[in-house]
């Protein structure tokens, strides 16, 4: 498995993190010695195995339709960037 | 009182409660030693003057039935707590002040702890020697120069140099073991789903555990008891019978199977390692437990299997780092623009990299591949020790590979770095309790660590071999406050 | 475009083309709380203040699962004549945008809480099955608003992290008007079930049309295009409209489909291509670590089935049965809960002796017509159930004339007054005195002695003429069957 510049750029598309030349070239390095360690588990076969999701062992609790969360509409928006008090405020979406 | 800062976590609350300490002396002693200790870089925030307000109000009206009367703490940084500045060893999360605080802290306040200041990490819990965090390195209390493990690096550093009388981190690949290990002193990560992970920040939920990091096993049973709860705000949080693990606590193991799994002898594992382990297994025989010899087939799997559920999961868990709600925003011309700069400007080298292995091994062509293989295998080790614990009821093996290492000599070879985590990632994947308790020295005087591993929810069969075996081993860490003036 | 038996169809000269239609609809969940944390779902509120640590994503917060929308979503897949999977999984739909304050929306991917069932449709020429691939439930998002400030974009998220049920059809629709039919059928299940009020203003109701088109008889599918986020059957309706027509158009001209994502620009009546999609999203799904799968037990089930009330379809066949109301009439009454409820509420008000014909023609006529006009639901009839089966009783039991009644009807509106003292206060009583007819009709033969020869010698028309001389001499009141019979006679 070779992990090539273009591939950088289609994952760093993917998680919002900007990368020029340089830093993509240092990536595909870094993330191709990673997967040839990785890779160890094409030794394995898996066809039969079921995959394993969760170790906690219990089942999901259901809570009950109550109403528990108040106005915090500074508490949420004070953290926020820029400064508005009833939205949040990003550039905007280029559509 | 002399000597505050190098008693023992149950010590001082029996001082305590006994009134021979105060509340104020004893947060006064560790203050003053942590001022004195900035060269070890254990603390991103200190929250000392209202320490010493706080122990002063417990002084006035005591309460001696609490578990943690009057403690001063300080804790990783990575659990939010209300109005203190909780970062997460990340420039994205700088100046973050969460107006919440954690179940785990919580449970800690509400037995009297008293909060010294948050303690430094690798970013995001992503490292094993505390070299990625925005804040700087740690040192390491045993020696100049030397990584404390990570990631709860700041932690572990702070226990052993007893800048804290002891102290929480958190564990997911190792990051409370190894730097415990590192660092001569006692970790325990629990059953997954024995503490709450509300109000952690998240690296890996699915193995993602926090746990009691101190100098001895009785002060982490105690602690362990403590933060240990059922919380409905955690889907994740178990409710199982929980045991008073200090009032609990007992050295008699006699008949305890206690199994080594042959897997743990990998290739090129230095002699010290090999011998300390041996020791162990003596030691464990002196208890009064039986030793046999087990197999964990897909051993060497865990860590390939580790470095790709933990990042899949950790890309997932860190999009919402994106400068919107909080924490650091890049200026960006649009809003791609400003998501691209403020998280490659917010996050580490060592974060990025993560993310991206995460994002691409989740990626429309490779799940199957990766993510869903990983899984796989991940039950092919959950298997293991099911098996396994037919026949025994704990495992005993090295906690690392080595004695700590020095500051860089790592940093830029990644699968090096991964491969501190070999004996205790085995752990997380299939959500066992494990232990690791200091239990020898190498040829330069480095502490090493021993593991023990238990059946899940059998924290307190664990505490207690490690309790019996800690006595007989009688390890003494050699301290020498070399940082200090 | 033609209509053959009353099929959708696109010609283009030698060629013919059917249109291939699903529906992805997304109903908003009633209930208190959101699907995964505490914040109330109440529509209207003042920005972000329905917005917990949760749903603002904020550092070491956890999902925990709403129980009564797990419910919402059974009673709906129940009422879908679905299969309800004991055992779902939540999964992670990765993408980054500025509502999205996760970064990823707790969806389900694989293994959906419903599986296949169908709905039945009620269409001019005969009923039509349309089946349901799977109902889910999801996360909706918060509302991006980009035209408040030019510069930047705002973002509420009180929306964010409210219970949503995706519903996947199978494409089995043909046309606009049987994608009408659906979402009305879907809207009035849910409405009975009271799991979605089907608001489509409000947003409780919106809907993904996937189009394609094919040579008609063809077997295989055409590429699609899926547009998004159309709230309301009319633009649904113009959008297919408008695809369709353009994907022919490209066909016609030898072009191949782009699969891709369109939205309908309801200012032009035109759907256009969404320019900043990306290399198609990847949404990247695995199953959420912070949740566990969802295990239900059958007794969880079957609590619930016999939970569920009488659904549209058996409402309607125990209207037709119980009632020999006309399969046309039955569909209009269960159109709506609320209209079958009024219905039924009239019928049990009749008491005794009851014309339910009338009662029905009654509401779907003059009721029907002054909610249309004062733009009301039937809810809000400022004529109640009880007054208007008063009204019905007062025709059926000879004490008014229909169009007397029509009179009182407008009088009934405001204040919702009770026909009964209308007829006492106004007089209004018809006269039905066979006595008192003769004597009156008597009269006017007598008075139009010329015309009485005319009407006997064969200009029927003039029946009219006497039947409308009666009423005027009687003021309207007198009872027009009587007026008829007794004039038939003495003519």
């Amino acid at each position: 498995m070779n992990i090539d510049l273009k591939t950088i750029k289609h994952i760093s598309k993917l998680s919002r993190i900007s990368v020029d030349e340089k830093k993509a070239e240092k990536l595909a390095g870094d993330l191709n010695s990673i997967f040839k360690f990785i890779e160890k588990l094409n030794e394995l076969k898996t066809d039969k195995v079921e995959p394993l999701t969760s170790v906690a062992e219990t089942t999901l609790r259901l809570r009950s339709d109550e109403v528990k969360s108040e106005n915090i509409r500074d508490q949420i928006i004070k953290n926020s960037p820029e400064e508005n008090e009833d939205f949040f405020v990003v550039p905007k979406v280029v559509e | 009182m002399s000597d505050i800062t190098s008693q023992s976590l149950s010590s001082l609350i029996n001082n305590i409660k006994n009134k021979k300490l105060s509340s104020e002396e004893a947060t006064k002693a560790f203050i003053d030693r942590s001022n004195k200790s900035k060269e070890l870089n254990t603390y991103v925030t200190e929250d000392f003057s209202n320490a010493i307000l706080k122990a002063k109000k417990f002084d006035e009206k005591p309460n001696f039935d609490l578990k943690l009367p009057g403690i001063p703490m300080a804790v990783k940084d990575l659990f939010c707590t209300k109005d203190i500045k909780t970062t997460a060893g990340s420039k994205i999360l700088e100046n973050f002040i969460p107006t919440y605080e954690s179940t785990v802290t919580q449970n800690i306040w509400n037995e009297g702890a008293i909060l010294l200041g948050k303690l430094n990490c690798d970013e995001f819990a992503m490292g094993s020697s505390n070299e990625t965090s925005f804040f700087g390195n740690v040192q390491n209390p045993i020696d100049k120069g030397l990584v404390p493990g990570g990631s709860s690096g700041g932690s572990s550093a702070a226990v052993s140099g007893q800048l804290t009388p002891i102290t929480i981190g958190t564990d997911t690949g190792g990051s409370i073991r190894q730097p415990a290990s590192f660092t001569g002193t006692v970790g325990l990560k629990p059953t997954y789903g024995s503490c709450s992970r509300y109000g952690i920040v998240a690296f890996a939920s699915s193995l993602d555990q926090a746990g009691p990091m101190a100098q001895n096993v009785q002060d982490c049973a105690l602690l362990q008891e403590v933060i240990s709860s059922y919380d409905t705000k955690d889907s994740t949080s178990i409710d199982f019978n929980r045991n008073e693990y200090s009032k609990e606590l007992t050295k008699e193991i006699k008949g305890k199977k206690i199994g080594i799994p042959k897997e743990y002898r990998v290739d090129g594992m230095p002699k010290e390692i090999e011998d300390l382990w041996q020791k162990g297994i003596e030691y464990a025989k002196d208890c009064g437990a039986e030793i046999i010899d087990i197999s964990l087939p897909h051993t060497s799997y865990a860590l390939p299997t580790y470095y790709i559920v933990a990042p899949a999961e950790a890309s997932s868990n860190l999009a919402r780092y994106d400068g919107v709600k909080y924490g650091f925003r890049a200026k960006g011309e649009n809003l791609i623009d400003m998501y691209e700069k403020t998280r490659s400007e917010g996050f580490g080298a060592e974060v990025q990299r993560r993310i991206m292995i995460g994002t691409y091994v989740l990626s429309s062509g490779y799940y199957d591949a990766y993510y869903l293989k990983a899984q796989k295998v991940r039950k092919l080790i959950k298997n293991d020790f099911d098996e396994a614990y037919k026949k025994v009821d704990a495992i005993l093996t090295p906690s690392t590979p080595s004695s700590a290492f020095k500051i860089g000599e790592k940093k830029d070879d990644p699968v090096s770095m991964y491969l501190n985590d070999i004996f205790t990632v085995p752990v997380n994947l299939a959500g066992l309790p494990a232990i690791s308790i200091p239990a020898g020295h190498d040829e330069k005087g480095y502490p090493l660590g021993l593991q023990i591993i238990g059946k899940a929810f059998k924290e307190q069969e664990v505490l207690n071999i490690a309790y019996a075996m800690e006595d007989k081993i009688g390890f003494q860490n050699k301290i020498t406050d070399w940082w200090i003036k | 475009m033609s209509k053959e038996n009353s099929e959708y169809l696109i010609e283009r000269y030698n060629n013919v083309y059917e249109v291939v239609i699903g529906l992805e609809v997304h109903a908003q969940v009633t209930s208190e709380s959101k699907l995964f944390s505490a914040s109330s779902t109440k529509f209207g509120a003042e920005p972000n203040t329905q917005v917990s640590l949760v749903d603002a994503a904020f550092p070491g917060m956890l999902p925990v699962i709403n129980e009564f929308c797990v419910k919402q979503a059974i009673k709906t897949g129940i009422g879908l004549r679905a299969q309800i999977n004991k055992r779902s999984v939540f999964d992670r739909k990765n993408y980054f945008y500025a509502d999205l304050p996760q970064g990823y929306q707790i969806s389900q991917f694989k293994h959906p809480i419903v599986g296949e069932g169908e709905v039945v449709l009620d269409m001019p020429n005969g009923q039509k099955k349309v089946g349901i691939e799977r109902l889910h439930l999801e996360q909706d998002a918060g509302k991006s608003v980009h035209d408040m400030d030019p510069q930047n974009t705002l973002v509420d998220l009180n929306r964010s992290g409210v219970a949503l049920m995706e519903i996947v059809s199978k494409p089995d629709l043909r046309s606009p008007d049987e994608v009408s039919a659906y979402i009305k059928k879907l809207r009035s299940i849910m409405r009975y079930l009271g799991t979605c009020d089907g608001n489509m203003q409000e947003g409780s109701l919106r809907a993904d049309v996937n189009v394609s088109v094919r040579l008609k008889d063809s077997k295989e599918l055409g590429t699609r295009c899926e547009i998004k986020n159309v709230n309301s059957i009319k633009f649904m309706q113009m959008a297919i409209d408008y695809e369709a027509n353009r994907q022919v158009d490209l066909i016609e001209e030898g072009k191949s489909i782009d699969q891709e994502t369109r939205l309908f620009d309801t200012k032009k009546n035109e759907t256009r291509s969404m320019r900043s999609k990306e290399d198609a999203h990847d949404y990247r799904y695995f199953p959420d670590p912070d949740l566990l799968p969802l295990e239900l037990t059958d007794e969880f089930i079957e609590n619930l089935k016999s939970d569920i009330p009488e659904l549209p379809d058996d409402k309607k066949k125990r209207f037709i049965d119980e009632f020999k109301v006309s399969p046309y009439e039955a569909t209009i009454l269960v159109s709506d809960i609320d209209t079958a409820k009024y219905f039924e509420e009239v019928v049990s008000k009749m008491g005794k002796n009851k014309d339910i014909k009338l009662a029905v023609n009654w509401i779907t006529g003059e009721l029907f017509a002054i909610l249309n006009n004062k733009n009301l639901e039937i809810s809000k009839s400022p004529i109640s159930a009880k007054n208007l089966a008063k009204l019905v009783n007062l025709i059926k039991n000879g004490t008014i004339s229909g169009k007397i009644a029509k009179t009182i009807f407008e009088l009934m509106i405001d204040g919702d007054k009770d026909p009964q003292i209308i007829v006492d206060e106004k007089g209004l009583k018809q006269e039905s005195d066979p006595k008192a007819l003769e004597a009156l009709i008597d009269k006017i033969i007598d008075d139009n002695r010329e015309k009485a020869i005319e009407y006997k010698n064969g200009k029927e028309k003039l029946f009219g003429f006497f039947v409308g001389q009666a009423m005027k001499a009687s003021g309207g009141k007198a009872n027009p069957q009587l007026i008829n019979e007794i004039l038939k006679k003495k003519l």
